[in-house]
């Protein structure tokens, strides 16, 4: 068989994190009472009439900008017409034939080369309401509906079929989440919904220009669930062909239990949405001034932080690349490094120490760190002043993320300052060496790894508080010449 | 007589696109009805409308877009009260899949 080359797009959706839905001012508000947040508008009652909600529309015009899309000067709305009961009105108000935005591209890394990805679209539309089905939905015989979802402004981004692994969709997914994050359009929480993923993926003999059948691949509700679920597609289709079946255009469920995708039943004239524009919606004209005026609001976006990172701190292009996949994270880093001048140092403490107790992303957890930047430097500079050692410091770290204080009162309160009196340490120093006559005789020897030995029991004695520079210098005076 | 413009399985179809049950009567009806309406668009494209945009809108409005407050919803028992079978907090919907 010749060399299959695996082809896939993704349609990502995007809850935007507007206060009010997309067209009434019902609450978007996560957690609320079932169908406490619902109106007319968003249940589809005969003669309401929705209402473009503006932060919607600008969040659109962020994420497209920084996407490198083409606004779109006229766009409007459509109905999109399918019957299933998480839509009360039975359309969905999405936009077709004039997108808000159009024709961007996404820089992706994968394995140290990066890939330009098309993006085809990007458009709004509404969120629909959440179906609980008693069981699983082949055999539920009722489901209910909780219609507070219905109406939550979604932001869709189709890109093109320009991935060609598993790896370089989640690579995709991942960078797409993360600019999403740092515009504050959308929280990204994969797993609570407010970022879903679809997938189409085709086989075609490598080199061929055409596309084959694509197959939609749905329920992928987590990074990890995207790269397993679009491996086990492709490796299916790979299977399929290689014993002479034809691949039947269809949606397959990913389902993460049984780690494989399933056939969806399909939904006779699923397809048939019956396009037209929406009449209670009047177009939307998007002047330069207003695109312009949103362009200068940008924030610097993850690569070009990355950029700046490496160039203008000298850090590793990896250590960079993981200070930047929060925005919370990066501002986190910069707050520090102003208030303590060593950004390699700071690199360290935030990726080594501050990462293992939360992911890099999660803008919410950095953001309520218990060690605010001010008292990560404060911890710092106690050891530059000899305060403590560093591996001293590693412990008050920890008490402050558990306390919430600054390190000068935990060092104050525990009795933690370094043993930095040579008087004291001098003393010490004689102890150990008395106590440990052959390993003298060893160094005497030419043994030179014993004096790390010697040092080791004098850290010892002083509970780790000795000032490793002065131990060495003491050990230095005091053992007998060679 | 000219060639229809609709025939009895589009009406069929559109009918099952919009969830509506016709007897044999009502779709040879709609297919007459429909037909009708169909013939007059013909009528409408002996219009010159080289040059001139379509029209979605009768309207001549845009850009009507409402600031981002948040406002009092219908109260959940108001809402649940007109459904046919609610339970509990939730509307509840017949099998979604047809057997
Ligand atoms: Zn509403």
């Amino acid at each position: 068989m010749n060399d299959l080359e695996t082809v896939i797009g993704l349609e990502v959706h995007a809850q935007l994190l507007t206060r009010s839905k997309m067209f009434c001012g019902c609450s978007t508000a996560f957690g609320a009472a079932p169908n406490s947040q619902t109106c007319p508008v968003c249940q589809g009652m005969p003669g309401a009439l929705p209402v473009i909600n503006r932060s919607a529309v600008e969040f659109g015009i962020r994420t497209a900008l920084a996407v490198g899309c083409r606004v779109n000067e006229h766009h409007r709305f459509a109905r999109k017409h399918y019957y299933y009961p998480d839509m009360p009105k039975n359309f969905q108000i999405s936009q077709y034939e004039e997108p808000l935005a159009e024709h961007g591209v996404l820089d992706i890394e994968v394995g140290g080369s990066s890939r330009t990805i098309g993006i085809q679209r990007l458009h709004l539309e509404e969120d629909v309401g959440k179906l609980i089905h008693e069981g699983p939905l082949e055999t539920a015989q009722s489901s209910t509906v909780d219609f507070n979802r219905a109406g939550v402004p979604l932001m869709e981004i189709v890109s093109r079929p320009d991935m060609r692994s598993p790896a370089e969709a989640a690579a995709y997914l991942r960078t797409l989440r993360t600019i999403v994050v740092y515009l504050g359009v959308c929280d990204g929480n994969m797993e609570e919904g407010s970022l879903r993923c679809d997938a189409n993926v085709s086989l075609r003999p490598a080199g061929s220009p055409e596309l084959g059948v694509k197959v939609e691949i749905k329920n992928m509700n987590s990074f990890r669930n995207v790269q397993h679920a679009l491996e086990y597609e492709v490796k299916r289709q790979v299977r399929a062909l290689a014993e002479g079946e034809k691949i039947v255009q269809e949606t397959r469920l990913w389902d993460p239990e049984r780690v494989r995708t399933v056939s969806m039943r399909s939904k006779e004239y699923a397809h048939d949405y019956r396009y037209f524009p929406e009449p209670d919606l009047p177009p939307l004209q998007v002047e330069a001034r207003w695109v312009e005026a949103i362009r200068a609001t940008l924030p610097e976006l993850p690569a070009a932080r990355r950029r700046r990172f490496a160039g203008g701190y000298g850090l590793s292009a990896y250590d960079a690349d993981r200070l930047t996949q929060g925005r919370a994270l990066a501002d986190y880093f910069e707050t520090t490094v102003r208030e303590y001048d060593k950004p390699k140092i700071v690199a360290n403490w935030v990726l080594n120490e501050l990462l293992r107790e939360m992911p890099a992303d999660d803008d919410r957890a950095v953001a309520a760190c218990p060690i605010p930047p001010r008292n990560l430097a404060g911890l710092l500079r106690l050891i530059d002043d000899g305060t403590i050692s560093g591996k001293m410091a590693k412990d008050v770290f920890e008490t402050m993320y558990r306390t919430g204080q600054d390190a000068p009162s935990i060092v104050a309160r525990e009795g933690l300052t370094q043993v930095a009196d040579a008087g004291e340490l001098r003393r010490v120093v004689d102890q150990v060496l008395a106590a440990h006559p052959k390993v003298v005789e060893d160094w005497r020897g030419g043994k030179k790894a014993a004096l790390g030995f010697l040092v080791g029991q004098v850290m010892k004695a002083t509970l780790g508080r000795a000032n490793p520079a002065l131990v060495n210098q003491l050990l230095g005076e005091k053992l007998p010449k060679g | 007589m000219t060639q229809p413009k609709i025939s009895l399985s589009q009406v069929e179809h559109v009918a099952r696109l919009a969830r509506l049950e016709l007897s044999e009567a009502d779709k040879e009806r709609m297919r007459r009805e429909l037909d009708g309406i169909l013939s007059y668009i013909d009528t409408l494209r002996a219009l010159q409308t080289d040059g001139v945009e379509p029209t979605s809108h009768a309207v001549p409005l845009t850009n009507v877009m409402r600031e981002d407050e948040p406002r009092p919803s219908v109260p959940q028992t108001d809402m649940l009260a007109n459904a046919p079978d609610p339970s509990g907090e939730f509307f509840r919907v017949p099998r979604i899949i047809e057997e």
